[in-house]
């Protein structure tokens, strides 16, 4: 039972500490948009605002007990969404704030994972913020950051302002070398406009690359608030993104992603494949994002994933002319960028002749 | 026939009970309702969690999201504890009007006299319960349960299975202790001597346990039918088939009652339906047709007439088995 209509959509919030979580958080609070949120946060603390629907809980993190080192689950927000939900009439939507060194991916994955919180809610965006001042430091002493980053739809980069634009564009290309395909916001004072990060439906398939048509590009893109422009701004930067990912000025990167472009594919090759990839480099795989052309399908088919969990699904149909080719993103550590893409173009359909 | 006393509601029963013989119905959302010469509630909570009857069926203990544990009967509502902003996330009871409640990572029992103990835990304490005399508690917890003595200061008892052990109850008899887990399985030890006990197969996490008359079985929900699993011997369901009864094709258990006296079950399910089925030829009887959701609470009698049920979506009533 996964009816869209009734499931409450969940944005996760990540980000180190001082970057700008909280004031955020408390915009989403007290401006007026129209909308009731609850929160799950870590601690109340920083939070200036009583309202009953903030609510504590201390982050647990639960292994599967099914052999698998990345079923993860965050046991908290089990308990916690599921009491929320039973009284859903309360709000609209619900954000969850992780800690500072929070992994991610747990809290990605409850809600695939679980059953009850999966059939209630859906997993609309994960956000994270960063400190564009500290980031640098932050990427040499810890993995979560890396983390963080690599996983997120969005990303505000944060405290523009205290850094040159030198910085600001070094600090730019290693979140872009780290993470391709998410979106990224410069801004101040974490003043990104709301409806940036909250109801994206990054992980709805079809919604994820509506509201972002160079999704999966291999260009950089990214909009500036911080200017009040209506549109965005899409820097068409000319270097060859599609293949390994791109070097970043600042090191201590140990996350790669590995853009893949093939034309239509067998899905009789493709599913195979991916389920085989996944099994085996789960482990190392932190998302995946794609756009798949199938030789016998006159649809598009976008798929996703975290770590081991691999969703698909049919989008829309192909449009006249447009380039019936397949996209691939994946984002981890210790990938096989050659073998990925043998593989990946071995999946390839043959034509009939 | 059976013929059922409906009474709709507005939102998630937490449990449905009968206190000196009235139904009563305590909401998600802090009411505790009741049919006594007419429909009558009483607020609580802003925001309840956790509702259990005390052993003695006069008092209702429950736990909320403002921190506070009540204890409620009738027009009398007394909070008995607080746990500043923490959620109250489950409570237990046990004889002599001990009480038990969690708050993150910390279980409190409460004694009648009002002297507060409290067991702190590495991780959260997921359920609770009091073993069938009082003298322990349990506490379901990550990678497996904890049993406290409530009064003594001795050491708790640790008992490892890796996992979440998201609920806990121990057998009429005290021989027996068995969780409810994150993955779709209980876990059962025998105490005396620590044996495993794995009862899995289940499609669906489990959520709802009763023990039968004397604990010679116990129910449970999680698949398209009740499973009773036999405790007879001294091991439990060891090696031994349980019974599946009310099977249905199309939607699955959610909430099991068993019979105060005779090994029957009252069986509720996702769509609301309620059937009964004895556990010697298999029998079922309809109670209830499907209603708006899924069954979440279901008690019976000390006349064995009547079961009170409660659903996720508030069309609660009032079944009479003999019509």
């Amino acid at each position: 039972m996964t009816d869209a209509q009734t499931q409450i959509p969940v944005t996760v919030l990540t980000g180190y500490l001082g970057s700008g979580k909280t004031t955020l958080l408390n915009r989403i609070l007290s401006e007026s948009h129209g909308k009731r949120y609850a929160v799950i946060v870590n601690e109340f603390g920083e939070i200036g605002i009583d309202n009953d629907l903030i609510v504590e809980s201390d982050e647990e993190i639960y292994e599967m007990n099914n052999g698998c080192v990345c079923c993860t689950v965050r046991g908290d927000l089990i308990r916690v969404v599921e009491g929320l939900m039973r009284r859903p009439g309360r709000f609209d939507a619900i954000v969850v704030e992780t800690t500072g060194l929070a992994d991610p991916v747990p809290v990605a994955q409850t809600f695939f994972m679980d059953e009850d919180v999966r059939s209630r809610t859906r997993l609309d965006a994960v956000v994270a913020l960063v400190d564009a001042k500290h980031l640098p430091l932050r990427l040499k002493d810890s993995r979560e950051a890396e983390d963080q980053i690599a996983f997120a739809d969005v990303i505000v980069l944060n405290k523009t302002d205290l850094v040159t634009p030198e910085e600001l564009r070094d600090v730019e290309a290693a979140v872009r070398a780290i993470n391709p395909a998410a979106r990224i916001h410069r801004t101040t004072r974490a003043g990104v406009k709301l409806d940036e990060v909250l109801d994206r439906g990054a992980f709805d398939l079809s919604r994820a690359l509506e509201n972002d048509p160079h999704f999966l590009d291999g260009h950089d893109h990214h909009d500036h608030d911080h200017h009040d422009h209506d549109h965005d701004h899409d820097h068409h930067q000319d270097h060859d993104g599609h293949d390994h990912g791109h070097a970043s000025p600042i090191h201590d990167v140990t996350v790669q992603s590995v853009s893949l472009r093939g034309g239509e594919m067998d899905s009789k090759k493709f599913f195979p494949w991916i389920e085989k990839v996944t099994q085996m480099e789960g482990p190392n795989i932190l998302r995946l994002k794609g756009i798949i052309a199938f030789g016998d399908d006159p649809e598009r088919y976008v798929i996703q994933g975290v770590h081991m969990i691999v969703e698909g699904d049919h989008q829309r149909a192909w449009k006249d002319g447009e380039k019936r080719e397949s996209r691939l993103v994946f984002i981890g550590r210790e990938l096989d960028a050659d073998r990925l893409r043998k593989s990946f173009e071995a999946c390839q359909a043959t034509p009939a002749n | 026939m059976p013929t059922v006393a409906p009474l709709d509601l507005d939102g998630h029963c937490i449990a449905a009970v009968f206190m000196g013989g009235v139904p009563h119905f305590a909401l998600a959302d802090g009411i505790v309702h009741r049919l006594d010469h007419g429909h009558k509630w009483q607020a609580v909570h802003d925001g309840m969690l956790a509702a259990v009857l005390d052993r003695q069926g006069q008092r209702l203990i429950t736990g909320g999201e403002d921190g506070k544990v009540f204890s409620s009967a009738g027009e009398i509502v007394e909070p008995i504890a607080e746990a500043g902003r923490k959620w109250i996330t489950s409570v237990a009871v046990g004889p002599q009007r001990t009480i038990a409640f969690a708050a993150g990572k910390t279980a409190v029992v409460r004694f009648a006299d009002g002297k507060l103990r409290e067991f702190a835990h590495p991780r959260s304490v997921e359920g609770l319960a009091f073993s069938p005399r009082g003298m322990r508690l349990g506490v379901a917890r990550y990678n497996g349960a904890t049993l406290h003595y409530v009064s003594a200061q001795s050491q708790p008892t640790e008992l490892r299975w890796d996992g979440a052990h998201t609920g806990i109850v121990f057998s009429p008899d005290g021989n027996f202790l068995v969780t409810t887990m994150q993955e779709n399985a209980l876990h059962g030890w025998k105490l005396a001597d620590g044996k495993h006990m794995r009862m899995t197969g289940y499609p669906a996490k489990v959520k709802s346990l009763s023990w039968s008359a004397k604990g010679k079985w116990l129910a449970s929900s999680g698949a398209p039918a009740a499973i009773v699993w036999p405790f007879q011997g001294k091991d439990g369901p060891m090696g031994k088939a349980p019974l599946e009864l009310g099977t249905r094709g199309d939607t699955m258990v959610t909430c099991v009652a068993c019979h105060p006296s005779q090994d029957v079950a009252a069986i509720g399910y996702a769509d609301g339906m309620v059937m009964a089925a004895r556990f010697a030829d298999a029998r079922e009887v309809l109670l209830r047709r499907p209603g708006k959701g899924a069954v979440t609470s279901m008690m019976w009698d000390q006349e064995e007439r009547r079961i009170v049920f409660g659903t996720e979506t508030g069309d609660c009533g009032v079944i009479d088995i003999a019509g």
